[in-house]
């Protein structure tokens, strides 16, 4: 299949396309879109990272000496609000779905090229109006938006940062859209369902939450708006409202929020585990249909963020039993990943380095969720900081590791380059201890009782926190360095060829960086997915 | 505590945190047992099958219908026992025992204000009796609040507008952390008290000894002559005499049968006496109104 690979001479890479502003800012290539995507939630993940440094270091000492009050309870929510919304719900889907989907399932592009550009300038607008917010003083409420503290007691500019989300949110539902309309009506011919790629049926069932939750999100954000602007009685008792109505609707879109971003990592580290272990993946259908699952599962465990609100006995222990369900096809993607490396012919490069540390944060992760479904055990760490940790090893350990492994992963298709792979190593594992020496302490001081969002604590919990900030500055420097040495080897890199890591899949087949239009002759599809076995991978150079 | 000492768990003091350290514990091996398979089963397969050349071509291998059933069943049954675990100890922690003492918290923006029937009040401290279950009624005069006591095991979310109730056994003398684990604006991590465990002999001592002024029911009796509540309800009224009824209604139903009485089912010309009283008032009137009921629930 190397046939679709051949560059035609004259005919531009992606890339080289155009060189002008215009050219980036009104492109409808949904490669470049992806950059846009990449740049800006790039921006969002230092901003948000810069906060949780400022975070740390507050907690480094037992008094809030280090920020006030009222500027500590705004960083952890800006943190939360950028870091979820403007971070890790557009992180995959948005720059390696974009780039990625059509590729793989050899299509020239989205269905709706233009719906993806606007999509990007949606994502923008909001994220214009959540910065507007954070530098005119900022919000207090929390990323979750409570009422009646957010509808009415709360002093800062709810209005203007939820008009942000609001606005963010219409970016996800589009992107969604462009996808499921793509992956139905695109598809190479003898392309099949099941022979996709498992990172397109992850990202599937992510279009599907998108879809149907954003908008109850949306909802749940206009109703804020009208208590607060207009006095329209919803959800504060003194006005006739319900408090409790707000965290139902809030979490049925915030609970799957969370699946939009486990999924499509998920995705990534079955693509990696493949080709770097030169395996077809055990047991396909179980891994596509557990994404479904846990997509359709998602939306009815929302229930579990309130065992202790004054939900009713009977709807926590219903909530708690679905709750259980949802580990079952998380266990049993882990199970398969394990049961791709038997037998394979495995190899430690970055990205593989990054999805055994999926795995392994992903595991820890997911087991203390089942500590959270367990009624009587949650009435205890609720709310806690055994809370903060399960919830990061989810997001960070699970989908930002995710993440970064795919960057480097397909970095030699996007940039052409190859990334300096010492480096990658070192980063790599810098980010799995400085993970681990920040979070893990917090299960701790969760168990013995520290509260979540709390300034000053008291003064036996100090030994925990200092090892926690510790290890964030870990972490940090983990971070920083894919982002000089990425953009080192843009220019310095190494040119990549088409598949330098040997990988199965047709967006190995074009050249690297890929022509506008993807592939010079379309491809036809003629073997199953992550078919290593069928013959020596052919393109290797 | 000094800063030598490493903790992992909060002290136990009440008949609630042992089976809750349990079933923590069970879990904590569940999680040690499962992450190490994991990561054996990874190390042992990423070392024997590491590549070992370039051109190497594994066997193709689709997966095992055997394995995924075995896999799918077996976290299914251990996560269906857990569950029953769990909420065992929930509907426990939900059901105050019929003898359990109440004590009443009014919370709000950032202190916790306790009233106890006998006419005590306090700030940010609870003092209670050892080994006496004790029933607090809850709720708050702004946001949400949430009433944790790490060493008892127990939580729950103080809302505006509802009593919400939690209760517990001390089982240890001491003093235990008091914290508002529901983020409530700006010094919310300054919502902190504490609660005190004593000898019931030195419970009896502060009750007599502490600021005290009356009962909340004798309170309560003067708040039902002063709202003219026995116009209708006392003799020859045009509604129900309350003592007449049959067993003695729960605080959330007189909360609503005072501020909502349509929605609470009264019939006839009943107004509603929302926003005409503070939160304490209303305990105070609902601690009276229950005295004229005898001591059955309803």
């Amino acid at each position: 299949m190397s046939t679709f690979s051949a560059a035609i001479p004259g005919k531009p890479d992606y890339l080289s396309d155009g060189y002008g502003l215009k050219s980036w800012l009104l492109t409808r290539d949904h490669k470049r879109i992806a950059l846009l995507y990449l740049a800006s939630i790039t921006l969002f993940f230092f901003l948000g990272g810069v906060f949780a440094l400022l975070i740390r270091l507050e907690l480094l000492t037992p008094a809030g000496d280090l920020v006030s009050s009222e500027t500590y309870n705004k960083l952890f929510t800006m943190h939360g609000l950028i870091m979820v919304f403007f971070f890790l719900i557009p992180s995959i889907p948005a720059v390696l779905g974009n780039f990625l989907i059509p590729l793989m399932i050899g299509a020239r592009d989205l269905a709706f090229p233009r719906l993806n550009l606007l999509s990007w300038y949606i994502y923008v607008v909001g994220g214009i109006f959540t910065l507007t917010a954070a530098i005119a003083g900022g919000v207090d409420t929390g990323w979750t938006f409570y009422t009646p503290y957010s509808s009415t007691y709360s002093n800062s500019h709810v209005v203007l940062t939820a008009l942000g989300v609001f606005i963010t949110g219409f970016s996800s539902i589009l992107t969604g859209l462009n996808f499921v309309v793509t992956i139905h009506k695109m598809r190479a011919p003898g392309l099949t369902w099941f022979r996709l790629p498992l990172f397109v049926w992850a990202h599937y069932a992510t279009s599907l939450i998108m879809i149907l939750g954003t908008p109850v999100l949306a909802i749940s954000i206009v109703l804020v708006f009208l208590e607060r602007v207009f006095r329209i009685g919803v959800f504060d008792p003194r006005i006739g409202g319900d408090p409790l109505l707000f965290q139902h609707l809030f979490w049925f879109y915030s609970h799957p929020a969370v699946y939009i971003m486990i999924l499509p990592s998920m995705g990534v580290v079955s693509e990696i585990i493949t080709c770097f272990s030169r395996k077809r993946i055990f047991g396909y259908n179980f891994v596509a249909f557990s994404s479904v699952a846990i997509a359709v599962l998602g939306f009815l465990v929302w229930g579990h963020h309130m065992f202790v609100s004054g939900q009713s006995v009977a709807a926590s222990v219903i909530f708690s039993a679905l709750s259980f369900l949802v580990a079952i096809p998380s266990a049993i993607k882990v199970f398969n990943w394990t049961a791709t490396l038997y037998r394979g012919s495995i190899s430690f490069q970055t990205p593989m380095l990054y999805a055994f540390g999926f795995i392994g944060l992903f595991t820890m992760g997911g087991m203390t969720g089942l500590f959270l479904a367990t009624l009587g055990l949650d009435i205890h760490v609720h709310d806690t900081y055994f809370i903060i940790a399960h919830f990061h090893y989810i997001m960070v350990g699970g989908a930002v590791m995710g993440y970064l492994g795919g960057i480097h992963f397909w970095w030699p298709k996007i940039s052409g380059r190859l990334y300096p792979e010492w480096w990658g190593r070192v980063a790599a594992v810098l980010v799995f201890i400085g993970f681990n020496l920040t979070f893990f302490p917090q299960f701790i001081l969760g168990y013995l009782g520290m509260p979540r969002r709390y300034h000053a604590y008291p003064e036996e919990f100090q030994v925990l926190n200092v090892m926690s900030t510790a290890g964030a500055s870990i972490l940090g420097v983990g971070y920083l360095l894919p982002l000089v040495y990425l953009t080192w080897s843009m220019r310095y890199g190494p040119r990549a060829g088409p598949n330098p890591f040997g990988a199965k899949g047709l967006e190995w087949e074009t050249s690297s960086p890929p022509p506008t239009e993807n592939f010079v002759v379309m491809p036809v599809v003629d073997e199953e997915a992550y078919a290593y076995a069928v013959k020596k991978s052919p393109s290797h150079v | 505590m000094t800063a030598v000492t490493f903790p992992l768990f909060p002290d136990q003091a009440s008949s609630n945190a042992g089976s809750v350290d349990a079933i923590y514990g069970l879990m904590v091996l569940l999680t040690v047992f499962f992450s190490v398979a994991i990561f054996l089963a990874i190390a042992f397969f990423a070392i024997k099958y590491h590549r070992k050349s370039e051109d190497e071509v594994p066997p193709e291998i689709h997966g095992s219908l055997a394995l995924e059933i075995t896999w799918s069943v077996i976290p299914l049954a251990i996560v269906a026992v857990i569950f029953i675990l769990g909420a065992k100890i929930y509907i426990a922690a939900s059901r105050p025992p019929a003898d359990a003492a109440t004590v009443y918290v009014v919370a709000r923006q950032w202190m916790w204000k306790v009233q106890h029937p006998e006419g005590n009040s306090e700030i940010n401290e609870l003092h209670l009796p050892i080994d006496r279950p004790v029933k607090l009624v809850m709720t708050s005069e702004d946001v949400i609040h949430d009433f944790f006591v790490p060493a008892f095991r127990m939580k729950k979310d103080v809302l505006p507008g509802r009593y919400t109730q939690e209760w517990f056994t001390p089982t240890r003398l001491g003093r235990y952390h008091l914290f508002c684990s529901q983020y409530c604006g700006t010094n919310h991590s300054r919502m902190i008290g504490w609660v005190e465990v004593m000898e019931p002999s030195d419970f009896e001592r502060w009750l007599k000894g502490s600021a005290r002024t009356e009962s909340m029911a004798a309170v309560g009796e003067r708040l039902f002559a002063r709202f003219h509540c026995g116009s209708c309800h006392g003799d020859g009224g045009s509604a129900p005499r309350l003592a007449g009824l049959s067993g003695r209604p729960d605080e959330a139903h007189l909360r609503e049968a005072i501020l909502h009485p349509a929605r609470a089912g009264a019939k006839g010309a009943m107004p509603t006496y929302q926003g005409q009283m503070s939160e304490t008032e209303l305990l105070q009137l609902i601690a009276y109104v229950r005295t004229l009921f005898p001591e059955v629930p309803r």
